[in-house]
Order: C-alpha cells, then sequence, then structure tokens
C-alpha cells in the first residue's frame, strides 16, 4: 500500500442488550494500523466510539479486538497485511461479557489475580539482603514475565470462549502466570494443589490457540502449561515420585552455603 | 445535590502508575485504608512504556559508583536549578527501592556473580540501570500491580477525577465520574496523593497515550497548590519518524546504550561534532574510545550519543534543519553497525532490545540488526509541575500530596534518563508513609455540596450542545498549536502568540459538543480532558516566557544563552484570586556546603 486509499470497516457497536456492524470508511495511508482506522473514524464520524488504547507500540495490552475475526492487539495490527478490497470487520473479544462497542467487561481477569498465591522468596543469599540468580536460570520466568495482559489468550481459549467455564478454569494468562512464580528461583510457594482443584489446570486439553495468538511470542503451552501440567501429576499421580521426592528433600536439608 | 455514590478512604491515591502504586502499597502498609483511582484498566499506565531502566547506584557493575555520584549525575544534568534535597534524597534512596522490587518479584537481567545487571545511559557517568532487556517499566509496574493486589487496596479503574474537594484550606476529598458508565461518584479522604503522569498530549508528537492530559497539574493548581519548573519540557531526541502513523513512539535511550550511534544523511557521527564543556572531560574523544565504553572499559570515556537528553534532541533538530536530515525527516540511529565489533551481533541485540526489534519489524518493516532507523525528537516527560516539600511531598495545600511525573524537582531543567522510574518509587513511597501519617492525624473532612453541583453541571454540559465543536479537533489544534509555537525551539513572539490562541481555544473548549450518552463516550471524555489540557498548556507557555534564557529543556531562540540572573530561580505558577494565572521567580533553597563539596569535587 504505497498510496492512500479507501477501505471500508465494519465496526461493531451496541452494548450488552443489542449490537450490530455498522460500515464506516477511513482513508488508509503507508504504514496505518487498525488502530488508527479506528481513531481516525472516531475523530471524523464517530466521537462515541469505544474503543480502549494506550501505547500504541504493543506494550499495554489494551486495545485487544477481533479484527477479521482473529483476535489481535489493534495497535500492532497492519492494514497492509489484511485483504483491504473487502470490509475489514472489528468486533470485541468474545470471552467476555460486551460493555459497549468494542470494549468488553475484564474484571474477571483481575479477580482470578488476586487469588493465586503471591511470589513468596526465599531468605536472602547475601549480608546485604540481596539474591544471586544466574541469568540462565531466569531466562524462562523472564519469557513469562513478557505477558502484557492483553487477554487474546483467555479471548481464544475454548475452556472460556465456547464452555464459558470461568469459574473453574483461570486461562492461560493465569497459567502462565503461576508459571512464572512456581519457576521463580527464589520463590518457596507450592501452588499445586489448586492448579490442579480450583484453577482448574486439567482442562486445558492443549490446542495450543492461546500460543498462536500471543502478541509477545511466550511459548504458553510448551514452556508454561505442559510444564505445569507435568508437576501436578509428578504430585499427586505419581508414587514413585513422591518417594524420590521425600528422599531428597532430606537430602536438601544440609545448611546452605555462604554466598 | 443529587445523590451520588460515595467512597470513603484514608488516603485516595489517583493514579495507578510507578508513583501511584508504589504510594499506596506504602500507605497501605502503614494500617491506612487506601482507594486508588486510575483513568486506564490496572497495569496499563504509562510506567509501561518505559523501556531503558532503573536509574540506581547499585555498584553491582562499576564499583566506583554511589549515590554522591548519581547526585552529581543529576544535578548537572539539571543544570543545578533542581531541588537539592530530592535530588539527594533520590540518589540515595533508589538503590533500596530497587533490591524491594526483587523481594517482590521482580526479575532483573544478571550480572556474570549473579547480581543485579546495569547498563550504561545519557548523563550516568558509571553503568547505572537496573533493567529487564527493553521492557523495565513492565516489569516495575507489573511487580508493584501484583504486590499491591494483595494489600487490600481498593482499585477504582476506569475513572477520572474532576475536581479535588476542600473543606477550608485542606483537601478532603476527589469528585470524579466511572468511564465505563459516566456515574458521577465522591471519593472522601483525609489525605491525597496525586500521581496522574504528564501532559504529552498538549504536544502532536508526542510517546504519550491520550491519558497525559495535565491532569493532576491542573487539579492541583485549581485547588490552590503550585506549579513549578512548567517550562521544561522534555523532547525525548529518538522517537520513531516513520510510517506518519506510529510518528513519536519512543525508541529507548537503551540503543544508544548499547553502542548505537546517530549518523546524518552524509554519514557522518554529527554528536561528535559538539560536546557542551560541562561534558567535555567525560566524552570519548574518538569512536574507538566510545565504542570500548559500551563494552565496558573503565578507563573510557562515554559516546557523546549519551549525551543529556536536552542536547542531542537540540543537535538533531540542527541537523534536520540545516538540510542534513533522513527522507523522513529525522537522522539515523544505527545499531547494526556494532555487527562490524561484535561476532553475534544480530543475537545480541535482539536479546538487549526484544522490543525494539519487534516495533521496528512489526511497525516498520525494519529489521534494526541489519538496517538503521530513522528518528526525531518527540514529547516525552515534563520536568515541571505540582511543587512539593522534598521530604514529605505534601504540596502547600494540607492534604494534597504530589509524586512522580506530576510532582516535581528532583529534574531540574532536564531528566537523566532513568531517573524517572527511581523517583516514582523513591518519592512513591515516601508520599504514601507521609499521606498515610496525616491521614492518621486528621479525621475526613466536610464534603462542599455546592461545588460539587457546579462541577457535574459544567461535565454534562457538553450534551446540551450536540451541535457544538468537536472536541478532538480542538484537541488537534491546541497539539498543533504547541508543538509549532512552545516546541523545542522557543521565541517571544510565538510563544505570545500562543497565549492569545490559548484563549481562543478555551472558548472553542466551552462550545465544545458531544453525542451520544454517558456510557463509555471517548468524546465526552476528551471535551472533559481538554480544561486540563489548555491550563498545563498555558503553564508551560508563561513559564517558558518568563525565563528568558536557554537552560536544558528550554531553548530560547532569542536567548541562546545560560543568564546568571535565571541561574538560581524557579518558576512558580499559582492561581490568583481573580482566576488568572499568576508567574513569579523563586530563589532556589540554599544548597548545604556538604553538598556544595560534593559537586565541586566531581567536577
Amino acid at each position: 500500500m504505497s498510496e492512500a486509499q479507501t477501505v471500508t470497516f465494519k465496526i461493531w457497536r451496541g452494548d450488552a442488550n443489542a449490537g450490530a456492524f455498522q460500515e464506516y470508511t477511513a482513508e488508509c495511508s503507508e504504514g496505518m494500523v487498525v488502530l488508527d482506522a479506528v481513531h481516525q473514524i472516531q475523530r471524523t464520524q464517530a466521537n462515541d466510539l469505544a474503543c480502549r488504547w494506550n501505547c500504541k507500540a504493543g506494550k499495554c495490552g489494551s486495545c485487544s479486538a477481533e479484527v477479521n475475526g482473529m483476535p489481535k492487539l489493534m495497535c500492532m495490527a497492519r492494514l497492509s497485511d489484511l485483504p483491504l478490497e473487502k470490509p475489514i470487520t472489528i468486533e470485541p473479544m468474545k470471552a467476555f461479557p460486551v460493555v459497549k462497542d468494542l470494549i468488553t467487561d475484564v474484571s474477571w481477569n483481575f479477580l482470578v489475580k488476586r487469588r493465586i498465591k503471591p511470589f513468596s522468596p526465599r531468605p536472602p543469599d547475601a549480608p546485604d539482603g540481596t539474591w544471586r540468580m544466574q541469568q540462565a536460570d531466569i531466562d524462562r520466568v523472564q519469557e513469562f514475565r513478557k505477558c502484557i495482559e492483553c487477554f487474546l489468550c483467555q479471548d481464544v481459549c475454548h475452556v472460556l470462549r465456547d464452555h464459558q467455564m470461568h469459574n473453574k478454569f483461570i486461562g492461560p494468562r493465569f497459567l502462565i502466570h503461576v508459571a512464572a512464580l512456581e519457576m521463580h528461583p527464589l520463590d518457596t510457594e507450592d501452588r499445586l494443589e489448586e492448579l490442579r482443584n480450583t484453577q482448574g489446570i486439567g482442562y486445558c486439553n492443549i490446542t495450543k490457540c492461546c500460543t498462536k495468538v500471543c502478541p509477545e511470542n511466550i511459548e504458553i503451552t510448551d514452556n508454561g502449561i505442559i510444564p505445569l501440567k507435568e508437576r501436578v501429576v509428578d504430585k499427586f499421580y505419581d508414587p514413585f515420585g513422591w518417594i524420590w521426592r521425600g528422599l531428597k528433600r532430606r537430602q536438601d536439608r544440609q545448611p546452605l552455603k555462604p554466598v | 445535590m443529587a445523590d451520588y455514590e460515595t467512597h470513603e478512604h484514608d488516603v485516595l491515591v489517583i493514579g495507578a502508575g510507578g508513583a501511584g502504586l508504589r504510594a499506596a502499597i506504602e500507605a497501605s502498609a502503614a494500617g491506612v485504608r487506601v482507594g486508588l483511582v486510575c483513568k486506564s484498566l490496572l497495569g496499563k499506565a504509562h510506567t509501561v512504556m518505559a523501556e531503558g531502566g532503573i536509574a540506581a547506584a547499585l555498584a553491582n557493575v562499576d564499583e566506583r559508583d554511589n549515590w554522591k555520584v548519581h547526585f552529581t549525575d543529576t544535578m548537572r544534568g539539571g543544570q543545578y536549578v533542581n531541588q537539592w534535597r530530592m535530588a539527594e534524597l533520590h540518589a540515595k534512596e533508589a538503590p533500596d527501592r530497587v533490591r524491594e522490587l526483587e523481594a517482590w518479584g521482580a526479575v532483573f537481567d544478571r550480572t556474570e556473580d549473579g547480581r543485579i545487571l546495569q547498563r550504561n545511559f545519557g548523563g550516568h557517568k558509571y553503568p547505572r540501570l537496573a533493567h529487564v532487556g527493553d521492557r523495565t517499566g513492565l516489569e516495575m509496574i507489573r511487580t508493584l500491580q501484583d504486590h499491591g493486589v494483595h494489600r487490600g487496596i481498593d482499585v477504582h479503574m476506569e475513572h477520572t477525577v474532576l475536581s479535588i474537594l476542600k473543606d477550608g484550606n485542606r483537601a478532603v476529598g476527589a469528585f470524579g465520574y466511572e468511564r465505563e458508565r459516566g456515574r458521577f461518584k465522591i471519593f472522601r479522604a483525609k489525605a491525597i496523593v496525586l500521581a496522574t503522569g504528564g501532559i504529552g498530549r498538549a504536544y502532536k508528537i508526542t510517546s504519550n497515550s491520550w491519558e497525559y492530559t495535565g491532569d493532576g497539574h491542573s487539579l492541583a493548581y485549581e485547588a490552590g497548590a503550585e506549579l513549578i519548573d512548567m517550562e521544561f519540557v522534555q523532547f525525548h531526541p529518538t522517537g520513531m519518524v516513520w510510517p506518519p502513523s506510529v510518528m513519536g513512539i519512543l525508541v529507548t535511550e537503551g540503543v544508544r546504550g548499547e553502542g548505537g550511534i546517530l549518523t546524518n544523511n552524509a554519514g557522518r557521527r554529527f554528536m561528535f561534532d559538539d560536546i557542551p564543556d560541562n561534558y567535555r572531560s567525560q566524552t570519548a574523544d574518538s569512536t574507538e574510545e566510545g565504542w570500548r565504553y559500551c563494552q565496558g572499559d573503565k578507563n573510557a570515556r562515554r559516546p557523546p550519543e549519551l549525551l543529556t537528553r536536552d542536547h542531542i534532541a537540540r543537535s538533531i533538530v540542527r541537523e534536520i534543519k540545516e538540510g542534513r536530515g533522513s527522507p523522513h525527516g529525522g537522522v539515523y540511529l544505527d545499531i547494526a553497525w556494532i555487527k562490524e565489533r561484535l561476532p553475534n551481533a544480530a543475537e545480541y541485540i535482539k536479546r538487549k532490545l526484544p522490543s525494539m526489534y519487534h516495533q521496528f519489524k512489526q511497525l516498520a518493516d525494519i529489521d534494526i540488526t541489519e538496517q538503521t532507523m530513522e528518528v526525531g525528537p518527540t514529547t516525552h516527560y515534563i520536568m515541571g509541575g505540582i511543587h512539593v516539600d522534598p521530604d514529605i511531598q505534601m504540596s502547600r495545600v494540607p492534604g494534597l500530596f504530589a509524586a512522580g511525573e506530576c510532582a516535581a524537582g528532583i529534574n531540574g531543567a532536564n531528566r537523566l534518563g532513568g531517573n524517572s522510574l527511581s523517583d516514582l518509587l523513591v518519592f512513591g513511597k515516601r508520599a504514601g508513609e507521609f499521606a498515610a501519617r496525616f491521614a492518621k492525624d486528621n479525621s475526613l473532612g466536610k464534603i462542599d455540596n455546592d461545588k460539587i453541583d457546579i462541577v457535574a453541571c459544567e461535565a454534562l454540559a457538553p450534551f446540551d450542545r450536540s451541535g457544538g465543536e468537536n472536541p478532538y479537533e480542538i484537541q488537534g489544534d491546541l497539539q498543533e498549536l504547541m508543538q509549532d509555537k512552545v516546541g523545542i525551539v522557543r521565541t517571544e513572539s510565538e510563544m505570545q502568540f500562543a497565549l492569545e490562541q490559548l484563549k481562543t481555544l478555551k472558548e472553542s473548549a466551552g462550545r465544545a459538543g458531544v453525542v451520544g450518552h454517558r456510557e463509555f463516550n471517548p468524546g465526552w471524555h476528551t471535551a472533559l480532558d481538554l480544561k486540563n489540557l489548555l491550563t498545563a498548556s498555558e503553564a508551560i507557555t508563561r513559564a517558558a516566557l518568563e525565563r528568558k534564557e536557554s537552560r536544558g529543556a528550554q531553548f530560547r531562540e532569542d536567548y541562546p544563552n545560560k543568564e546568571e540572573r535565571f541561574a538560581k530561580v524557579n518558576t512558580m505558577i499559582s492561581k490568583a484570586e481573580d482566576g488568572s494565572m499568576q508567574i513569579r521567580l523563586e530563589p532556589l533553597p540554599e544548597m548545604p556546603e556538604y553538598l556544595r563539596r560534593i559537586i565541586e569535587e566531581m567536577k
């Protein structure tokens, strides 16, 4: 797309009661993203069109929506990657209740996080109250901590989207949050019991849809969920593992070497 | 008076970026009930955009670093009009605030021996910025958010505050609305902390999001507090310039910290052409020495690309103005060149600057490990803001505290990169601590119902003018005006013109109309934000007119040099009885002997 062209957008307008797609056109030029077009429409034709946004650079995770049916950050969705000869549809995420237009009620996610046991570090390694960690030991956790909480993974997860099991399953975002805590080298908390029960890790059947839509390219399933599932299985379903850990724990009781 | 939903807290924090969250955590740790109001969802505040790192003299990478060096760097960067006490507290306390984040779960990049790694940044003598790749702000806000949600803080997401309520002289609450439903709410509190961030939306080219409309500046000003140093607006030297839709988005200084260089269209490293006298002894003589510095050679001095932001922004403007710019009106920032020096440069760049790699790849089709970036200055930060007591962060309005970007004093005429995140932590904590103390010593005040009715009535007026002016257009006109007339290069006549235009825009704002209803209506929100933007813009313009010299971020074409008579004063703005904006020059507090000696020793 080297020259400006007029593109048609079908944007879902409405609230919790009712709504429909409305057609708008926007002048689109090189480099524009979907969010730019939405802003242009908002500025010139529909001042009250509701959408969330903040950083406009894929760092805050506010502008999540479904563009031509695909969950995306509108600020990172280049128009040049879309078929512009047809109308482009933009609609709110489907896994959460609509508030207005492109805005959904994502408050459930914030409640889920409060239920997850917080970080609880081991005593400091050094007398000045600091710890020592090797870069190699934190690479994995840093990958999970790239999450910008856009909730696109929650949106695409069929357990939440199709089966609406929000009360039994915390979704990929929070499995990754638990993974980041469980694999944190300093953390001492055990979250496996609730992972298996109230947080419903068993409902995930590894279709990897979450990984595909992650704008931060976090390997949600392979690096996060599967290892967590293995830990749950080890703890609750593997008698040999259970005995082995019992012995190992005894060995680990030696005093820590000073740093 | 209509019946409004009312919430009661001991301490009300307005804003949930780094400073607001840190204040809320501290106040709640002191055992008081805390309410936290924010315009966006929790964790989306602008802190998330901070890339480079948190400045703190941990001395993990260079053992010569300590608070005295950090203090001196901050004062030098701020051209010595900083509030010395804030710069001192900041330098002394930043290391503890960073270590505390680690105790709360932050995972910083590591040194070989397993400690927090620190990187080079502009104006810092030694590698000082604790960081996580180039997404340090995300790490910080997520750590504070996750720690905070387990402390019983009441969070009111997506709420905007319209007015600070007072009982006599004292701040006793806030009146605002829930963005989602458009309903008004009253927040009663014994102490209030403003942590609303900056004013970037007053400019056309900015790295700031829609939220940064000078709310705290304007709320405090209206409530009777003073604004200090408002002329000092930081234009970050490297924002994206192409494609047009991403113009202004930040390119972290970390690129230069890792060895990135600035060149013009002739391929010349123009930063070597003009090195300010007070940095000459600290700056590298050659390309070779600059590279050795970036590689950690302790005997090398830093490359000129790591001079302070005000100077680099002006140098870039000069190159562009004199016809040596890039095709899209910027200059070139080149990190790909390091492949001449490093065997696995592409991997190194992707690891140290992952989100820059991602951002350019996805938004501009540019691979920064192979190609140069086009960059130009973007409005990034305001050094000016609410004048507060340096120790307790309270404004001259009892019970009204401020921290973070909306408060001012620590940065003087120019902020060093990395000093903002540490400022948020150090003074956020202090604001929370002393606000909690104030709340314990005071009771809830009386709420003025008449005032609330007036504010509510004004806020709803745009709905009665559905054929009125488009609020987005008024905002756009204001942004053009500030960009053109009160931008990087300033002059008397243009700023006088701007003052006149601001009056016209104020009248337009009074005619702004909105369509639709009160539920999540961005047109209405934009109309309501105009007042704060206009107040902040007027304060910037008046302060910039008053300071008839060039210092730090303020560059006056008609007064291109530093002037002795402005060397020891701050501009101070307040609202007069008749409602007009008053400005005066206030002498700097006298710096104690022990600090003067430190600065002298490190010259």
